[in-house]
């Protein structure tokens, strides 16, 4: 029987498991993020913060469906200055756990990113992921900047200028080319990239409403649904870029998290399963992996990292 | 199979709750725990958490206070309602004399608990407090249910003047679990009543929530998620959360 050992590597960074808590799940406040660090989570991700506050679409802005949920909060979030307090207070206690915090920033343009990411980096966050690829505001301030190359590149080279720790963007799964993109923000100066945001925006209508249920009417769908999108993501992208990839989209097993690192994955990111099961997620899919791990003869996950590439 | 995410039922029934309030009794039911709640949507307006008052048939009690709930108070026999849930954990039962503490509008939310109670031979006491008379809700559904029914208002208009957990301290000797819904600040005086030597206290929590399962953190009280982990919590588990409100 080999000895298993779940940790891995991410950006010089040592993770006792690869399960990081995504952005937009649970990271509203100093105290869910440690919980989620408690519970098994290897890292963990804030929600995303702007310069200023903002108060998010209405509800109904967060649904359950067959295929995982569908979102539209809009990015709401008490703004950068607040979002550092929090997030300092978090560090305090993520500190002696040793999970590293990452803290995820949003702008509606490349020189809101820089100054969000200034803010948020007072905190002393271990990585920044650039959220590039929110589905859900685009009636706001159009299409992800992930979506292009040459976009994606110039929010990366302005936040790269104002920040000099660990850079991760997060790559969106409607990109025509995520390679493209996945490469650009690394000759931009990305460190590492989140992969992926959720797809669409889909939609869900009430039948006896007539009408879509979101108020924001369309919402980024993430879980189940997700999940073949994402391995294919990190599949393509593993190929092309020679940095770390948050593997993020559908996870809810070990066996799930185990075919993300063999896409190409250094560590993989959980979200939706969160719904329901809550903080326990962490623990039974750390414990799933260590039994697929030994019963699949591999004894750290770097053996198989992008395997699925032949 | 494209399942529906809510269930859209009709208004059976609407009683008025006092000046700025409606009990609303659909044409459905929706089985649940006392103290569980649903999300319930308005197409066009909003969606918002409300703690079942009965579940069969189910039914809603509503204060006027915002956007959905007024919408929800202008509905009439036949309207419709959409609801999904019912999401969380309810009250636990410890005992046999169960003193229910309920604040405003607060009060639905101990409602369910009172009916099942009493129907399980249980002994039941009830504090009911507001501001003033008017905004007074679910007097008369508890008068039957509890052998004591204790009613409060702020300006005396009703009932004893002055708070309602001040009202209810004379019954916890009385009481084997004491059972709480109200405003954040009359469940924080309560939470810091428990050196004095209460009985064992659960309280109902309200929140903002978006998503109801779980995932968003939206409803957050110290560590832990209103929605799954809650609404219904021992008060030690949120007693350092309530009187350190942290943004």
């Amino acid at each position: 029987m080999v000895e298993t050992d779940i940790r891995v590597n991410l950006a010089d960074l040592e993770l006792h498991s690869p399960l990081v808590l995504a952005s937009g799940v649970w990271g509203c406040a100093a105290e869910t993020l440690i919980r989620a660090a408690a519970a098994g989570a290897g890292a963990v991700t804030s929600k995303s913060c702007s310069v200023l506050p903002r108060r998010g679409h209405p509800n109904p802005a967060v649904l359950p469906w067959q295929g995982g949920l569908i979102n539209a909060v809009g990015l709401a979030n008490p703004g950068a200055a607040e979002e550092r307090d929090i997030l300092h207070r978090a560090q305090q206690s993520l500190r002696p756990l040793g999970v590293p915090l990452i803290a995820s920033i949003y702008g509606g343009t490349p020189e809101e990113y820089a100054r969000a990411a200034g803010l948020v980096a007072e905190a002393a966050p271990d990585i920044i992921e650039v959220n590039i690829s929110c589905p859900n505001v685009q009636s706001e301030f159009g299409y992800p900047f992930a979506l292009e190359a040459s976009a994606a590149a110039e929010v990366t080279s302005a936040v790269r200028s104002a920040y000099r720790g660990r850079l991760f963007i997060k790559l969106s799964p409607n990109a025509p080319d995520i390679v493209a993109v996945a490469a650009a923000v690394v000759r931009a100066g990305a460190d590492g990239l989140t992969a992926v945001n959720t797809m669409g925006p889909g939609m869900l209508i009430d039948t006896h409403a007539r009408c879509p249920i979101l108020s924001n009417k369309a919402g980024g769908i993430s879980g189940t649904a997700l999940r073949p999108i994402a391995l294919r993501c990190v599949y393509d992208i593993s190929q092309a870029v020679c940095v770390p990839i948050i593997g993020t989209g559908g996870i809810d097993s070990g066996e799930a998290a185990l075919q993300m690192v063999m896409a190409g994955a250094s560590a993989v990111g959980v979200g939706s399963a969160l719904a329901g099961e809550g903080a326990a997620v962490f623990e039974r899919i750390n414990r799933e992996l260590a039994i697929l791990m030994r019963t699949e003869g591999i004894t750290r996950l770097g053996e198989v990292r992008g395997c699925a590439h032949g | 199979m494209a399942e529906p995410i809510y269930s859209c039922m009709r208004v059976a029934r609407v009683i008025h709750e006092g000046t700025c309030g409606v009990t609303l009794i659909l044409d459905n039911v929706l089985p649940c725990q006392a103290g569980q709640f649903v999300m319930v949507w308005l197409p066009g307006i909003e969606e918002r958490p409300f703690t079942l008052m009965n579940d069969v048939p189910a039914t809603l009690t509503i204060a006027d206070i915002g956007p959905l709930t007024h919408a929800l108070c202008a509905l009439k026999m036949g309207d419709s309602v959409w609801l999904r849930g019912p999401y969380g954990h309810g009250f636990p039962v410890f005992g046999d004399k169960l003193l229910l503490i309920g604040g405003g509008s607060g009060v639905a939310s101990l409602a369910l608990l009172a009916k099942r109670a009493r129907s399980s031979g249980l002994q039941v006491r009830a504090a009911v407090g507001a501001r003033s008379a008017g905004l007074l809700m679910l007097g008369w559904y508890l008068a039957d249910l509890c052998g004591k029914l204790t009613l409060t208002t702020d300006d005396g208009s009703r009932g004893l003047r002055g708070s309602v957990l001040q009202a209810a301290e004379t019954d916890m000797p009385w009481a084997t679990a004491v059972y709480a819904c109200g405003p954040e600040a009359m469940l924080r005086a309560l939470a810091n009543m428990r050196a004095t030597g209460v009985p064992p206290c659960w309280v109902s929590l309200e929140r903002v929530m978006r998503c109801g399962i779980g995932v968003c953190g939206s409803c957050h009280c110290g560590e832990h998620l209103v929605c799954a982990d809650g609404p219904v919590f021992a008060i030690e588990q949120v007693a350092v959360a309530l009187n350190n409100p942290h943004p």
